[in-house]
């Protein structure tokens, strides 16, 4: 499956259940303090517990918790195989930029270039402190650490262009840590890696 | 009402008098009055600069101030939030002035150590303010303080990170303290499974405070070591590793936000069956849940580092251990709603404070289903999902829960009662502000924005003008709730001993109490939340 997919599945699914939860919780607390009132309800019942119905919610929870986990994982693993056919990019972060060298040393600076259709292995790490390399679009993310090399993969379905942020923190100049990712055809990708800059 | 002196007219040790009956007191009463002024003062403090930076998020580009300034308000909103407002909050104000009383104890364990707490946690605010004014400028690194940037930075981290240590130790020796006053200063007659929930909240906090403040002053301490002498401990350049700090760090901060909650869970458990009339639904539920979080939340650290470099194996075991913590949690949440039951429901300010933690929590607490889920997480890591997530826990939940307990307890501290419609009204102002605050950044964070972002792209300028708007609301909300808390020691309206029908011991000694608390000896119920006395009594009325 797409990895993206499968990353938004995960969403959707944890955010269903969740929301399903929450309105209960809450549907349930508003009618109990409505309908018991001290008005409407002056004596109250004496119910210390409820040993089925604890355990029951004990359960319940546990596997729906267990459900979370599992889809939770097997939407990362999505994210982490690299194809076989994957080009690779080494990214080096740096205070406040990225910089992008292909296979035949041509050097970028804040622009990544990649056709569309391959997968792509970004081999990462940084010149000084940590930074984290964060591509919305492709759900993907990592941190840049110094001496510590990280990769990321993700293969792009389609052309455009995309947002690449810094998403940890790295100084002054943190937001202005970006860069634009392009997705384009395959001839144009080879003509473009050709070009001297 | 009755003609005991409070302890505000009893100065302990008796001979002190002026000022020093209060500077060197060791009464547990007056030491968390003296915590309320501190922590109130540091928590409008770093209000206000939450305010400001929420202003300068309201339009793209520098809005009232630059990028260096912005660094250094999130960092000192995070750090005084932290360290000098959430964790001290609860137990060291609540916890000093209730936890003797409900134990039918006249004081804490060790007084003097007390006094000593409150000096160190004095001591570090005065540093945190010290530390803004020397070095290179106001400390810019976040309130994580992450490796190497905390390292290279040439502003003044060493003195910040020196207040936060002596913060800490402030905090683990009041947790010491309420350890070793529940096990030696209860009442004879009080089984463990007669303590009031609140202060085994404490007790479970203290624990965790005691074993987990170590390893963060240790690595405190080698953070200025390392930028004192260059040991490379954390220098990828001299062999070190830098993710190494991110493991000591979590290893703390994490069991740290338990530290945060379980106190609020303590309070909302006392609050929802005093106005309930009603047992609190699965005593022994919430006491071992308490327990249970306090233990497993030691374990789930790394979950804030998938994207660190981890390996895959250990985003696999701590995405697991991270949703069996989910689990005491739910419990809580479901035998509080549980109470209300066929309970006899009296809406209180201190009441609608805690159905609105269970909400803010409750959704805090999904949210981070998303968080510790591997693959989720990886997309909303450090962006402004988080933000709004540990918002709606630490403010939403531990927050809320203080507020709760602030309305809650004021009577029984000071003998007057709040105005009660400024109460709702500012409870509402707070949350309408909070959802229109908080729920635009989830989105924000979903679209991909990061977080501690000087600026932004345009597609996230509506939602961060929208949370700007909420953000406005919720600081007026705020600073009414503590106008008319600080008004009403003005008006004096009196409060009865016990005016919300509360069992547990406090509520049977005069408000303010006498300086040993209790006029006479306490008696202690089989089971601490049984109503019958107090509705035989409005049953008479
Ligand atoms: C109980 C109350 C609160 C607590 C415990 C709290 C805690 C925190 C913490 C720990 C941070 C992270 C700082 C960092 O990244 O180093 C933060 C960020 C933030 N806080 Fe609060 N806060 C509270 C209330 C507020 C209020 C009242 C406002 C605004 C009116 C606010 C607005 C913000 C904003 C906008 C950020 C994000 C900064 C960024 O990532 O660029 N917070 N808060
Ligand atoms: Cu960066």
């Amino acid at each position: 499956m797409d990895p993206v997919l499968g990353v938004d599945r995960a969403f959707w699914y944890i955010f269903g259940v969740s929301l399903i939860l929450l309105i209960g919780i809450t549907a349930v607390m508003i009618y109990f303090v409505v309908r018991y009132r001290r008005s409407k309800n002056p004596v109250p019942s004496d119910i210390r517990g409820d040993w089925k119905l604890e355990l029951i919610w004990s359960i319940i929870p546990t596997f729906i918790a267990l459900s979370m986990f599992w889809i939770g994982w097997s939407s990362y693993t999505g994210l982490r195989n690299v194809p076989d056919d994957a080009i690779e990019v080494e990214v080096l972060g740096q205070m406040f930029s990225w910089i992008f060298i292909y296979d035949n040393d041509k050097e970028t600076e804040n622009e990544l270039v990649v056709p569309v259709n391959t997968p792509v292995k970004l081999n990462i790490e940084s010149l000084d402190v940590i930074h984290s390399f964060f591509i919305p679009a492709f759900r993907v993310k990592v941190d840049a650490v110094k001496g510590l090399p990280t990769y990321l993969t993700f293969t792009p379905k389609e052309e455009g262009e995309f947002d690449i942020f810094c998403a940890e923190y790295c100084g002054t100049d943190h937001s202005y840590m970006t860069a634009k990712l392009r997705v384009v055809p395959n001839e144009e990708y080879e003509e473009w890696l050709e070009e001297e800059e | 009402m009755s003609d005991v002196k409070s302890f505000f007219d009893t100065p302990a040790p008796a001979h002190l008098t002026g000022i020093k009956a209060w500077l060197l007191t060791h009464d547990h009463k007056r030491l968390a009055i003296m915590y309320l002024w501190a922590v109130m003062f540091w928590f409008t403090v770093a209000i206000i600069l939450g305010l400001l930076i929420r202003i300068e998020l309201m339009s793209i580009g520098p809005t009232i101030m630059g990028a260096k300034l912005y660094n250094s308000a999130f960092t000192l909103h995070g750090v005084i939030m932290i360290f000098l407002f959430i964790i001290p909050a609860i137990p060291a104000i609540f916890g000093n002035f209730i936890l003797p009383i409900q134990l039918g104890a006249d004081d804490v364990f060790f007084p003097r150590l007390n006094l000593l707490s409150w000096y160190l946690y004095m001591l570090g605010g005065l540093l945190a303010i010290v530390s803004l004014f020397t070095g290179g400028g106001f400390p810019d690194t976040g309130w994580t303080f992450y490796v190497p940037f905390s390292v290279t930075t040439n502003h003044s981290v060493p003195l910040t990170l020196t207040a936060a240590f002596i913060l800490g130790m402030s905090s683990m020796l009041t947790g010491l303290n309420f350890i070793t006053t529940v096990h030696r200063m209860r009442v004879k007659e009080m089984g463990w499974m007669q303590i009031p929930l609140f202060t085994w909240s404490l007790y479970a906090t203290g624990w965790v405070q005691l074993l987990a403040t170590p390893v963060i002053s240790i690595t405190l301490l080698l953070v200025i070591f390392e930028r004192a002498f260059g040991i490379g401990l954390f220098d990828p350049d001299k062999g070190g590793d830098p993710v190494l700090y991110q493991h000591l760090f979590w290893m703390y901060s994490h069991p740290v936000v338990y530290v945060m909650i379980l106190p609020g869970m303590g309070i909302i458990s006392e609050v929802i069956p005093t106005f309930s009339r009603k047992a609190i639904f699965g005593y022994k539920a919430i006491v071992w849940s308490s327990m249970g979080i306090a233990v497993a939340g030691s374990l789930v650290w790394a979950h804030h580092m998938y994207t660190s470099g981890i390996s895959d194996t250990a985003v696999f075991i701590f995405s697991l251990l991270t949703y069996l913590v989910a689990i005491p949690t739910a419990i809580k949440v479901f035998s509080w709603v549980a109470t209300l039951y066929k309970a006899s429901i009296e809406m209180t300010p201190p009441l609608l404070y805690a159905l609105i933690f269970i909400y803010l929590f409750t959704v805090g607490g999904l949210t981070g289903l998303v968080i510790g889920a591997a693959g989720t997480n990886i997309h909303v890591h450090d962006t402004q999902f988080i933000v709004a997530h540990f918002h709606f826990t630490m403010f939403g939940g531990a927050g809320f829960a203080f507020f709760a307990g602030l309305h809650f307890w004021w009577p029984k501290m000071f003998g007057v009662m709040y105005n009660i419609k400024k109460a709702y009204i500012a409870a509402t102002l707070i949350t309408v502000g909070f959802m229109f605050h908080y729920v635009p950044m989830f989105v924000l964070g979903m679209m991909g924005m990061p977080r501690r972002y000087f600026d932004y792209l345009p597609q996230f300028a509506q939602g961060n003008a929208l949370a700007g708007i909420g953000g406005i609301i919720m600081v007026i909300g705020l600073l009414l709730m503590l106008y008319n808390l600080v008004m009403s020691l003005r008006e004096k309206v009196v409060a009865p001993e016990n005016p919300w029908g509360g069992v547990t011991l406090e509520w049977s000694v005069p408000s303010p109490p006498p300086v040993h608390n209790f006029v006479t000896a306490p008696s202690v119920k089989d089971y601490p939340y049984d109503f019958s006395e107090v509705l035989k009594k409005a049953a008479q009325s």
